[in-house]
């Protein structure tokens, strides 16, 4: 360990203002807080100082993502018909070049913006990177995953300012943009299957559409049971599947504090609420609470709503979010026969109403503690 | 009048006719007309003959405004303006729809609207009500061009990414695209509005990090 700090101690100079290589200065310094726990401490003004800087915070979502993630792999293979070890090893070496491609592009253009900027280069892509496979069909072309993150960064992150100034969430945005302009890529029978003929894996006239999308035609019959869609054993994107690798993942990031349990709660009961208000009406024939574990909702409500840079920043503000979140995703699922899948496009807007939700809260308890004046 | 008289083409009216290209450019510098930017640039020859529209429109009525100047009182020159700027519009529209009607029928109510582009006006307003007919003749023409050029380069990403072709021909080979087993595909948010919005953007992006007096501070 020593050595390796001797190592790193002997570049600085080189990196550093003077050096040769200064120009790179935030790459090298991203490269070693990476290794090691920055030695500064913020100089000016007041501020609550932790450890658990940003760089630990974005390696707990990092795990917090794993169980998704591990299980994504078992069921990629387990839907080409392997079992087994064979399958999570079919379902790994599948997402692993997608994964690579998805940090390696982000990654990039990351980079060089910190250094022509003269930022530091943030950890948020870190996160972002691991959410883009995951929340893509598997069979994905490569080029596309590499078009839309670039999209997802430059356009996302980059053109605001970087990461903690973005309005959208960037991963999602990646999403959105393949929705929109690949959309033979993400919907349909053929794209939720891998097609790799690899360790005995039989992807010949594999194909199903998604539990949203069937339970959109028929009404009634999501085609799987309801154990299998909570346990994630149907088609879908690669890591949204599993409702209980989710929330394992969920829990660890409530036991943290990491991510906010009041949009996590609101946002799962108002797309209950929602789902309970059209089963009333008789717009729906299927138990509400289906929507809860099949899709993205989940995923979605864990790891996407719950951003702390796109969600609200005020308590009050994080539980109108989060239920409208959850209500405008049921809605569109039931509502708009165009989108089966409401959860991306619920949360890209509501993270453009936030600000707004924001805005009020605050003028709101400026006016009740106004009230408390007396004035004469 | 012991003024000497200006040549046609001097540096001052040269600079009328070249400013709008770039330093001055109505779409990217003032920001307007950005909605029929937005609307007709799906392909590239609509926006081309819309450029062109544009530029006979805002240089014929900036003329005939500069010379009706000192006749028209303040108090009613808008409604001068838009009766010599319909005039205008009807009589473009009527000639596409002798001579190109297919393109005259892609661009359906876009050439009707050039009346409310908010260029045409905006350059009469800024600059024919208080120049002379030569000066304001030339100042239309360069920003009907200068908005023609940013059409001309969001039409052309857009066709070429949306739809794999340039003024309707295929450039990107028909063997490339998944359907005939190749790897590629369009794409779709090319044709859609919004992209047209973020390929301005960059316009815009580029153009300001390349001329440093126009960022803000």
């Amino acid at each position: 360990m020593s050595a390796l700090r001797n190592y790193v101690d002997k570049l600085k100079p080189t990196f550093s203002a003077g050096g040769r290589l200064s120009f790179l200065a935030s790459t090298f310094e991203a490269f070693e807080t990476f290794l090691f726990v920055p030695n500064t401490t913020t100089t000016r003004g007041a501020h609550i100082r932790d450890c658990n800087d940003m760089k630990r915070t974005m390696i707990v979502v990092v795990t917090a993502l794993i169980p998704a993630f591990l299980f994504g792999c078992y069921n990629t293979g387990l839907q080409v018909h392997l079992e087994g070890f064979t399958a999570f090893l079919y379902g790994l070496l599948r997402i692993l070049p997608m994964l690579c491609v998805s940090y390696v592009v982000g990654l990039a253009i990351e980079f060089y913006f910190a250094q022509v900027r003269g930022h530091e280069v943030n950890e948020g892509f870190l996160v972002t990177g691991f959410l883009i496979p995951l929340i893509m069909p598997v069979s994905t072309p490569l080029w596309i995953v590499a078009l839309a993150t670039a999209f997802a960064v430059v356009f996302g992150k980059e053109v605001f300012g970087g990461t903690g100034m973005n309005v959208f969430n960037p991963a999602l945005l990646a999403r959105v943009f393949v929705f929109f302009a690949y959309t033979t890529q993400i919907s349909g029978e053929q794209v939720w299957y891998s097609d790799w003929k690899m360790l005995g894996a039989q992807v010949d006239g594999v194909s199903g559409a998604t539990a949203l999308e069937r339970l959109a035609v028929s009404g009634n019959d999501m085609g799987f049971s309801a154990l299998d869609a909570f346990l994630g054993f149907i088609p879908g994107s690669f890591g949204e599947t599993s409702t209980l690798a989710i929330l394992i993942g969920a829990a660890l990031l409530l036991y943290t504090g990491i991510a906010s349990w009041r949009t996590m709660v609101s946002v799962f009961v108002g797309g209950l609420a929602m789902g309970y208000v059209f089963q009333w009406c008789g717009v729906t024939a299927y138990p509400a609470w289906w929507h809860l574990i099949i899709g993205g909702f989940a995923f979605g409500a864990v790891f996407m709503a719950t951003d702390p840079v796109t969600s609200a920043q005020t308590n009050t503000g994080k539980y109108i979010v989060g239920l409208m979140t959850g209500a405008l995703a049921v809605l569109i699922r039931v509502v708009n026969p165009a989108y089966p899948e409401g959860m991306m496009l619920a949360i890209l807007f509501m993270n453009a109403a936030a600000p707004l939700v924001d805005y009020f809260v605050v003028e709101a308890n400026i006016a009740r503690r106004k009230k408390r004046v007396k004035t004469n | 009048m012991s003024k000497e008289k200006e040549p046609i083409f001097s540096a001052k009216n040269l600079k009328y006719l070249t400013g709008p290209f770039s330093a001055n450019n109505p779409v990217i510098v003032q920001i307007l007309g950005i909605c029929s930017a937005l609307a007709v640039t799906v392909q590239l020859k609509p926006a081309i003959v819309m450029a062109l529209s544009v530029t006979a429109v805002t240089a014929f009525s900036n003329l005939v405004m500069s010379l009706l100047r000192n006749g028209v009182p303040s108090r009613i020159r808008i409604i001068v303006q838009l009766v010599v700027i319909a005039a205008l519009v009807i009589l473009v529209d009527q000639v596409l729809k002798a001579y190109v009607y297919d393109v005259s029928k892609q661009l359906s109510v876009y050439v009707g609207l050039i009346i409310t582009n908010c260029i045409v006006m905006g350059r009469v307003e800024a600059f024919a009500l208080g120049n002379k007919p030569w000066p304001a003749f030339l100042d239309g023409i360069g920003n009907g061009l200068g908005y023609g050029l940013i059409l001309v380069v969001v039409a052309f990403f857009r066709e070429l990414f949306g739809s794999g072709t340039l003024f309707g021909l295929r450039v990107v080979p028909e063997s490339w695209y998944m359907a005939e087993g190749g790897f590629y595909a369009n794409n779709g948010l090319m044709l859609f509005p919004p992209m047209a919005l973020i390929i301005v953007g960059c316009i815009i992006w580029i153009h300001r990090s390349r001329n440093k007096d126009l960022q803000e501070k």
